[in-house]
């Protein structure tokens, strides 16, 4: 949403939408991956989009809610993902108002470094209970997912854009 | 007068705050799990909402499997055949020599007066895929506890041991992989009966026995089987071989490194050994023998008493 582009007037954001793009997101997330540190977080960048679009909506109750059902479905230490994405909805708030004001790509690169602390605090978490480091594998699952940013973006705003139709009585 | 804003611009509490509490909640519940595993219960509740989802997201995975393998060319099915009837062939003379084998150490064992070992359920489960958890080494298979897998069961294959289950949901199980940092298994050496415990080595995939002295007699290549004194993995499953020796005289124990004898992070098919295998009859408790052993020491004070008093 550069200033100096045309900004499109969106229609409000229904609650089903956004309930709905959780569920694909936690779907997807659960979909067999080979290499799980290879995969995108599919939940923390939705979450991260409703976060920055719709913080009166979406906030840390439902980020800390959704870190909980992935540590479940994961079958990892309770809690860890629970405070990467409550971690990564405070900082998506935060800085919400300071992302859209970029062109998709500069969005992209705030998700990029949000996604890469939510994932820092998790391994922090699993290195202090006494697990393995990994390798560094682990900063490529966020880096992609930043990188799916703008498809993400467009697919979510999606059910929100008014039909384009020309009507030339129309005042706006 | 007291200005209170109007309830339009109440968004509840900052977000720092609500950062703050829910930092804290996570960090109690992460401590409540790894520390004192209390959290088992919140766990199976909160499944019931995921486990829909993930028996979906495994869905497709399953039908293109089943499609695939019904495309599969003829002649790659004529050459399994061959292949496995040559295996069938092999493995039948071996299962012969057992079953002599089994009922002459049954028929010694009966002369030794040892209780006799029954014949455990054992369960054959697919590997529906590995662990979504960077950090750890786990799979799941596709029997659970309506198949009869109850958490800590050892799991095999054709080649050895696999792992040991750690979690059980009704329709998939949790299997820790021998290689896991945590996972911990009692062995022994085929060649000198040498006891040790062997522990995962993390992001290497193999083995490492710990613990054993520097001057433990251990060479590469020596063949490492389950001891079975811990009552869980039956005794004498090939786990490993020696791979690598490192003594070192600074150090007070020999670093020993395996590779695993089972196809531990390729294999497809494992086996998942039932309960009646893993716990053979266990001795008794020490407790009836202490309340006999109170009688003579009662008995044995007066008499103490006794000289003290004459003396």
């Amino acid at each position: 949403m550069a200033p100096d582009k045309p900004q499109h007037i969106l229609l409000p954001v229904r609650v089903s939408t956004i309930v709905a793009s959780f569920a694909v997101a936690l779907l997807l997330n659960f979909l067999p991956w080979r290499s799980i540190a290879l995969a995108p977080d599919f939940v923390a960048l939705t979450l991260a989009f409703w976060c920055i679009r719709q913080p009166r909506l979406v906030g840390l109750g439902i980020g800390w809610l959704l870190g909980l059902l992935t540590d479940v479905g994961n079958g990892v230490l309770l809690g860890q993902h629970a405070l990467s994405y409550s971690l990564l909805a405070f900082g998506a708030i935060t800085l919400s108002r300071r992302i859209l004001w970029f062109a998709l790509w500069g969005q992209a690169l705030h998700v990029a470094a949000l996604l890469l602390v939510a994932q820092a605090v998790g391994t922090a978490v699993r290195l202090a209970a006494g697990a393995e480091f990994p390798g560094w594998t682990l900063a490529v699952g966020p880096l992609a997912g930043a990188a799916l940013w703008p498809v993400v973006s467009a697919v979510l705003l999606a059910p929100q854009r008014r039909p384009i139709d020309v009507d030339e009585t129309r005042p706006i | 007068m007291e200005h209170t804003p109007p309830p339009f611009f109440k968004r509840g509490p900052a977000p720092l705050v609500r950062l703050t509490f829910f930092a804290l909640l996570s960090l109690a519940l992460i401590v409540i799990d790894a520390r004192f595993r209390y959290a088992e219960g919140l766990r199976s509740a909160l499944s019931i909402a995921t486990q829909p989802l993930q028996a979906v997201a495994t869905a497709p995975a399953a039908v293109a499997e089943r499609i695939s393998t019904y495309f599969a060319g003829q002649s790659r099915l004529r050459e399994e055949n061959a292949e496995l009837r040559a295996k069938l062939l092999e493995a039948s003379q071996t299962a012969q020599r057992f079953e002599a084998a089994a009922a002459e150490a049954a028929r010694l064992r009966r002369l030794i007066g040892a209780a006799e070992r029954l014949p455990g359920t054992v369960t054959p489960a697919e590997i529906l895929y590995t662990g979504r958890d960077p950090f750890s080494r786990k799979i799941i298979v596709d029997k659970g506890t309506r198949n009869g897998v109850r958490a800590g069961s050892p799991v095999l294959d054709e080649w050895g041991v696999v792992g040991q289950v750690t979690r059980v949901h009704a329709l998939f199980s949790e299997v820790t992989l021998l290689t896991d940092k945590d996972q911990a298994i009692p062995v022994q050496v085929v060649r000198n009966g040498l006891r040790a415990v062997a522990f995962g080595a993390g992001t290497s995939g193999l083995l490492e026995l710990r613990f054993l002295a520097a001057n433990a007699e251990i060479v590469n290549g020596d063949r490492i089987v389950t001891s079975g004194i811990d009552g869980t993995y039956p005794p004498g499953v090939a786990v490993a071989t020696v791979a690598r020796v490192e003594r070192d005289t600074a150090t007070t124990f020999a670093r020993v490194f395996c590779q695993p004898a089972a196809a531990v992070e390729r294999g497809r098919y494992v086996l998942v050994l039932g309960p009646e295998a893993t716990h053979p009859a266990k001795p008794r408790e020490a407790a009836p023998e202490r309340e006999l052993d109170k009688r003579p020491a009662q008995t044995r004070r007066p008499r103490r008493k006794g000289p003290d008093g004459a003396g």
